[in-house]
């Protein structure tokens, strides 16, 4: 009140003077309590972290193990059945002696296809994962410990029977092979797109059967291209022999 | 069904991201799943379900988010939508060879944590 203008004051009407109203609640006004500020709050934090980043990394060390070593390392990807072993069985033949070549090769159970795999001077370890689905860089990298790989140029690593699930994983190799058979009919390059989008090579199998099986070339290539348009193709049966020398020159030609 | 040693992985991811960060204790977790990962969505969360309560992060609330497939037509350079396995053929020009720019998605996003 003391500062109200005064009425009979001779000078010139001043200002009012500035009204504050308060409408903090008084217990803002309090100091914080001592300790964490907001002992209920959470932080979040945005990442974009890998699932797979152990697996990732654990294959770029196999890379580099293979750059090192001068080893050219293929991943062999199809469903089961489609001759990813038989075709393996034909090119350590037409290898040997020649090339220098390992085979690294995964099942859930038995040695059935290291056995059918084994050749005088070719290391093969069979992986036997047990119930997973697929190979990851860990296995291989353990697989590879296991083999001598003393003059060893090529090294094959034939993933468990899956046309889904090795996808995801990359195990350092330096070429993904996907074997599609004339058998599986025309259409699985369509039905399973991330194993040949991610495939370097495309190898249609069986073909010896293909008229038997009232199989369409025509359509089944247009798959793959459509698919796996960076991919190259091969056409060949490991049974007859045809077609696989232009599959032994995309080897050589990796060394 | 390889979603089992996805989910493990990723909450081996959680445990080391939320330890760097200096967690007590993971409220939330957020993954991406992209269409092209090669992963299904109800068998990674049927998965999470199972390993999640044997993890240092039990208790733990999470969510999957999709992310579908997209890409870039390497000759018209339109976007589009990959449909029903044909990845690479563009729905516009038909040209056969495009680019995936989305879709490949297989990430840890987010942690909520205190």
């Amino acid at each position: 009140m003391t500062n109200m203008p005064h009425p009979t004051s001779s000078s010139a009407p001043s200002a009012p003077e500035v009204v504050v109203v308060d409408v903090r609640d008084p217990a803002d006004t309090l100091p914080p309590p001592p300790g964490d500020p907001a002992p209920h709050g959470s932080r979040t934090i945005d990442l974009k972290v890998r699932i797979l980043d152990e697996n990732d990394r654990r294959a770029a060390e196999n890379r580099e193990f293979f750059q090192k070593r001068g080893i050219r390392a293929l991943n062999l990807v199809s469903s089961p059945g489609a001759g990813k072993t038989t075709l393996l069985q034909r090119t350590l033949d037409a290898f040997a002696g020649e090339v220098g070549a390992a085979v690294l090769v995964g099942d859930l159970e038995t040695a059935n296809d290291a056995q059918r795999l084994r050749r005088p001077g070719v290391p093969v370890a069979q992986i036997t994962t047990g119930g997973t689905c697929h190979l990851d860089a860990d296995m291989v990298a353990r697989g590879c410990a296991a083999l001598r790989l003393d003059g060893v140029r090529l090294l094959f690593i034939e993933n468990v029977g899956n046309l889904v699930c090795p996808a995801s994983f990359d195990l350092g190799e330096n070429r993904r092979i996907t074997l599609v058979s004339c058998t599986e009919g025309e259409d699985k390059p369509l039905k399973y797109p991330p194993m040949f989008s991610s495939a370097h090579a495309v190898v249609l199998t069986k073909i010896d059967v293909a008229t038997a099986m009232g199989f369409d070339r025509a359509a089944a290539l247009a798959n793959i291209r459509r698919s796996a348009p960076q991919a190259e193709i091969f056409e060949l049966s490991a049974r007859t022999g045809e077609g696989f020398d232009a599959w032994l020159a995309y080897l050589r030609a990796l060394l | 069904m390889h979603e089992l040693g996805i989910a493990e992985a990723a909450l081996r991811q959680v445990s080391l991201q939320a330890s760097q960060a200096g967690a007590t204790r993971v409220h939330r977790i957020v993954l991406r799943v992209g269409a092209l990962s090669g992963v299904d969505p109800d068998a990674l969360r049927f998965a999470l379900e199972i390993a999640l309560p044997e993890s240092p992060v039990a208790g733990a609330e999470f969510e999957i988010e999709t992310v579908s497939a997209q890409a870039r037509c390497n000759r018209c350079g339109r976007d589009f939508t990959p449909a029903n396995g044909l990845l690479f053929e563009c729905p516009h020009c038909q040209a056969i060879g495009g680019t995936i720019t989305q879709g490949k998605e297989l990430d840890l996003v987010r942690l909520e944590f205190s």
